[in-house]
């Protein structure tokens, strides 16, 4: 059962029951370059967590993780009380049934309509009568505001409505679990505004776990239980908002208030990447 | 998810309990459906429902629109917190008839 007003310490202790996502000590490489180092974090079932962090923080890849599209160097991910570090093929597409993604660029099939789109895992995935399933599709169009938009094909979408339209096709099963990837990006700010209500209702009305990576500060600090905040491949901190916002690390800081940083983080890592010399 | 069924004077009556997902709304919307076509009223009892995923709601939608087309009575009674908040997220608590008790669902037709 949702766990959704914590954003105490008390609740923190009693979410540790109900575990949907944990990973321990993540470390992965792209050639020798470490991407994520030591990366560990535990979330619970009917939380909203927030992943934030600067381009190339690692939000993406660690999402990509938790989704098992990348493998790690080593290290453990838990998804749904199942270790997908070394689940098969076969494994990950049972539990994928059971997870919703919406891509940062919405990944809509472009020859078919709108509603096509939206209803296909529902086609792929289940003995649903077809009636059913072009209902499923319009309520979750209505959720996302495209209610009467389902005959359009995606080249006739604005960016806003595709972002919208992938975001009916990830809610499309009801799924346990549900990843946003830069939900408010390029949306102006009224939808985005909507679109933070949406999660929290869909959290609330059908105990979904919602992973949001995003670096839209107002939009975390609305919907979020609980922030991790990633940079160069390491966590900075896990707090609720406010312990985040009255952190006193100075790159948590600097995010909050859009300060650029004054040196490099690492001047070892960074002397290397500029003379190329291990 | 369990149901029984029972006649409760011009209705017939549905009443549901535990969760209602992907794998049980096909049994529902059979029943419903089944109903509907034998052309009786129906109302659907959800006190016990502790969770309804949005096939359980289509399966509900698809019945109104047969009802209503049939000229039939269709109405949801005793809605759960859970049922409700589902009904809210789709805003579809405004378009189904919804009772808060079984009485008061009766006592329209009188």
């Amino acid at each position: 059962m949702a766990n959704h007003a914590c954003k105490t310490a008390v609740c923190e202790e009693s979410h540790e029951t109900n575990v949907a996502i944990e990973v321990k000590d993540l470390v992965t490489h792209y050639g020798e370059r470490a991407i994520l180092n030591k990366v560990s974090l535990s979330i619970s079932e009917g939380e909203i967590r927030v992943i934030m962090g600067g381009s190339g923080s690692g939000k993406s890849t660690l999402m990509r993780h938790i989704l098992g599209l990348n493998r790690a160097t080593s290290g453990t991910i838990r998804v749904l009380g199942n270790d997908i570090t070394g689940a098969s093929q076969r494994e990950m597409y049972a539990l994928r049934k059971q997870i919703g993604v919406s891509f940062q660029g919405g990944a809509l099939l472009s020859s078919i309509s709108t509603i096509e789109n939206v209803l296909l895992p529902l086609r792929e995935h289940t003995q649903l009568d077809e009636e059913t399933i072009k209902i499923m599709a319009r309520m979750k169009l209505e959720m996302v505001n495209m209610g009467g938009s389902e005959a359009l094909m995606p080249s006739e979408l604005s960016g806003g409505m595709a972002k919208r339209a992938a975001l009916a096709r990830a809610l499309i099963t009801d799924p346990k679990l549900l990843f946003f990837d830069e939900p408010s990006a390029g949306l102006d700010p009224v939808v985005s505004a909507e679109l933070d209500e949406l999660i929290l209702r869909l959290r609330d009305a059908l105990h979904m776990t919602i992973v949001v990576v995003t670096h839209e500060l107002e939009s975390a600090f609305k919907i979020a239980d609980r922030i991790t905040v990633l940079d160069q491949g390491v966590i900075l901190m896990t707090g609720t908002v406010d312990e985040i916002r009255n952190s006193d690390n100075s790159d948590i800081q600097n995010m909050i208030h859009r300060r650029p940083r004054k040196t490099p983080a690492n001047t070892g890592d960074y002397l290397q990447r500029l003379t190329a010399r291990k | 998810m369990k149901f029984s069924t029972r006649s409760e004077g011009a209705y017939q009556l549905i009443a549901l309990s535990g969760e209602i997902d992907l794998h049980h709304s096909p049994q529902l919307r059979e029943e419903i459906l089944k109903t509907l076509k034998a052309k009786q009223n129906l109302l659907i009892e959800l006190s016990a429902v502790e969770y309804i995923d949005s096939s359980g709601i289509a399966s509900m939608i698809e019945g109104l629109q047969l009802a209503n087309s049939s000229k039939l009575k269709f109405a949801l009674v005793n809605a759960s917190q859970a049922v409700m908040q589902v009904l809210q997220l789709a805003r579809l608590d405004t378009i189904f008839p919804i009772y808060p008790s079984l009485e008061a669902a009766l006592s329209q037709d009188s």
